[in-house]
C-alpha cells in the first residue's frame, strides 16, 4: 500500500542553523503519528514543509505517492484540499464569527455557498461538543479550550483525508487536555483520517498515537509503535519520555 | 575586521529587500487576474479604504486649498497679480496637491491599519491557516486591498479636489474681496481634463503603492508585539516615500515636454 505522507531525506536550514538534516518518515493511511521532541527540534518546521509553508532545501515529500515538494499555485490548492490542520493558537480568524470560521475551507477553499456551510459548520460544532449558539460569537470571546474545539472543528470541516495537529495540549488545563486528546481520537476515527501531531506532551502523545517517532538533531532517531516507546532501549528517547534533566540530551542553557 | 563589510552588509540588505519586494508584487499582480475574485471582500475594502478616509481627506483638502488661495494671494502681491489666485489654486490642486495629500492622509490611515491587521495574522498563524483551508493568502488578503485601493483613490482624489478648490474659494470670497461668480469661472476656464485626469492617474497609482507595502509590511512581520509595531511604522514610511518618489517621476512622464 502507497503510504499517506512520506518524507524521504528532507533538509532546511535557516543561515548557518541546521534544522533538519535529512528527516526520513512515513506515515500508512488512517493511521495517527506523533512526532515527539524538544522545543527547537524542528517540529514544526517539519510540518510546515509538508504543507508547502516552508520550502525544503533538500529532500522529497510524498502525499498518495505524488511528489508536492515543489508545487505551488493551483496544483497545491488541490492538494491541500486534503488537509485540516490545528494550530497551537488555534489561529482563529477574529474578524469572523465561529461559524464562519469553521466553514471557511468550506465557503473559500472549495466554493460552497454560505447556507449549507454553515449548517456542517454547526454540525461540526457539535461534533466538538460546543452549543449552537457558539457559533456566532467571534474568537475572541471563546476561552482557550473552547478556541481549540472550534479549531478542531475547522480542522475537520471539509472531512479531510490528513490532519495535522501542532502541540493540541499546550497551554491547556489537564482536564481540558484531556478532553481534547479525545476529541482528537474520536473525531480521527469518525472521519477516517490519517493524523500527525507534534508535541512534547507525553501524557498526550500516548493518547492519541498508533505510532511515535523522536526528533533530534534535525533526524528521526527511533520511531515504532506506541506501545514499544518504554522499550525503546534508546538513551534520547528514555531521557525524552520520563522527563530527566541528566542524559545525552544536553539543554543549550545559553543560546 | 574588514572596512567594507558593514557597507558591503548594508548594500545586501537593501538588494534583498528590493528582490522580495519585487517577488511579492509579481505575485499579488499575477492573483489579481486568477479566479476566483472575491467580490464581497473587495467591496468591504472599498468601505475601509475609501469611505472612512473621506473625513480625513476632506478636512485636509479644505485646509491646503484655504491656504494655497492666502499665500498666492500674498505672493502675487508683489508683483500685482492677485488675481491669478483661482487658476493657480485648482492648477495646484487638481495636478499635485490633491492626489499627494490623499495619498499621504490615506497612507497614514490606510498603509498602518493593513499592516497591522497582516502582521497580527502573520504573528498568531492565521496566515498559515488559510494556506491549510486551501486559500490563497495572497489572492484573499492582498488582491482585494490591492484592487480596492487602486479604485477608491482616484474617487477620493475626485472629492478631495473638489473640497479643496472650495476651500481656495471660501478664502478668497470670505477674506480676499473676489466674487464668487468670477472665482468660479476664472477656475472652470482654466482648468483643462488634462490637469484633472493626471492627477487621479497619480492617486490610482498611490493607492496601488499604499496597499502593497501594507501588505508587504504585514506579511513580513517577525516576532510578535513589536515585530507588528516595527511593520506598522515601515508600512506607513515606506509608502509615503514612495508616493513622493513615484509623484516625481509621474509628472515627469505625463507632463514630459516635448
Amino acid at each position: 500500500m502507497t503510504p499517506k505522507i512520506q518524507l524521504i531525506g528532507v533538509k532546511k536550514r535557516f543561515g548557518n542553523k541546521v534544522v533538519l538534516d535529512g528527516v526520513d518518515l512515513t506515515i500508512e493511511p488512517k493511521t495517527s503519528l506523533v512526532i515527539i521532541g524538544g522545543s527547537g527540534t524542528g517540529k514544526s518546521v517539519t510540518i510546515k514543509s509538508i504543507l508547502g509553508i516552508i520550502r525544503p532545501d533538500e529532500g522529497t515529500i510524498l502525499v498518495d505517492g505524488e511528489d508536492i515538494t515543489h508545487i505551488g499555485g493551483a496544483a497545491r490548492d488541490k492538494v491541500m484540499k486534503k488537509f485540516g490542520m490545528l494550530f497551537q493558537g488555534a489561529a482563529l480568524f477574529d474578524s469572523l464569527p465561529v461559524w464562519e470560521n469553521v466553514a471557511f475551507g468550506l465557503i473559500q477553499g472549495r466554493g460552497m455557498a454560505r447556507k449549507p456551510a454553515r449548517d456542517i459548520a454547526m454540525e461540526k460544532l457539535a461534533k466538538v461538543g460546543l452549543a449552537s449558539d457558539v457559533g456566532d460569537l467571534f474568537p475572541v470571546e471563546l476561552s482557550g479550550g473552547m478556541q481549540k474545539r472550534v479549531g478542531l472543528a475547522r480542522a475537520i470541516a471539509a472531512d479531510p483525508e490528513i490532519i495535522f495537529f501542532d502541540e493540541p495540549t499546550t497551554g491547556l488545563d489537564p482536564i481540558m487536555a484531556d478532553v481534547i486528546n479525545d476529541l482528537i481520537v474520536s473525531t480521527v476515527k469518525d472521519v477516517g483520517a490519517t493524523a500527525l501531531s507534534i508535541t512534547h506532551d507525553m501524557v498526550s502523545s500516548r493518547k492519541i498515537s498508533d505510532n511515535i517517532a523522536m526528533l533530534y538533531g534535525g533526524r528521526i532517531i527511533w520511531t515504532g509503535p506506541t506501545a514499544e516507546i518504554d522499550r525503546s532501549g534508546n538513551p534520547y528517547v528514555e531521557q525524552f519520555i520520563h522527563g530527566r534533566a541528566d542524559g545525552p540530551i544536553k539543554m543549550a542553557v545559553k543560546a | 575586521m574588514n572596512p567594507f563589510a558593514p557597507i558591503g552588509r548594508a548594500v545586501l540588505t537593501v538588494l534583498a529587500h528590493i528582490g522580495r519586494l519585487a517577488i511579492f508584487t509579481g505575485r499579488s499582480v499575477a492573483a489579481i487576474f486568477a479566479p476566483p475574485i472575491y467580490g464581497r471582500l473587495i467591496g468591504r475594502q472599498m468601505m475601509s479604504i475609501g469611505y472612512y478616509s473621506l473625513p480625513v481627506v476632506g478636512l485636509t483638502a479644505l485646509c491646503i486649498g484655504a491656504v494655497l488661495a492666502l499665500q498666492i494671494y500674498l505672493g502675487g502681491n508683489r508683483y500685482g497679480a492677485e488675481a491669478i489666485v483661482p487658476q493657480i489654486v485648482v492648477l495646484g490642486i487638481t495636478r499635485e496637491l490633491g492626489p499627494v495629500i490623499a495619498g499621504l492622509m490615506v497612507a497614514g490611515r490606510v498603509a498602518a491599519a493593513i499592516a497591522a491587521e497582516i502582521g497580527t495574522m502573520k504573528v498568531t498563524e492565521q496566515i498559515d491557516a488559510l494556506t491549510t483551508l486551501a486559500t490563497n493568502p495572497i489572492k484573499y488578503l492582498v488582491v482585494p486591498r490591492l484592487v480596492a485601493a487602486v479604485i477608491v483613490m482616484p474617487l477620493l482624489t475626485l472629492i478631495g479636489d473638489t473640497i479643496g478648490v472650495y476651500g481656495g474659494y471660501l478664502v478668497a470670497t470670505e477674506n480676499l474681496g473676489f466674487t464668487g461668480s468670477t472665482y468660479l469661472k476664472n477656475t472652470v476656464d482654466f482648468a483643462t481634463h488634462q490637469d484633472i485626469i493626471s492627477g487621479l492617474i497619480k492617486a490610482a497609482v498611490f493607492g496601488f503603492i499604499v496597499a502593497l507595502m501594507g501588505c508587504y509590511n504585514g506579511f513580513n512581520s517577525k516576532g510578535g508585539a513589536q515585530g507588528v509595531g516595527n511593520a506598522t511604522t515601515n508600512a506607513v514610511v515606506s509608502s509615503s516615500i514612495l508616493i513622493l518618489a513615484a509623484d516625481f517621476i509621474l509628472t515627469a512622464i505625463l507632463f514630459h515636454t516635448s
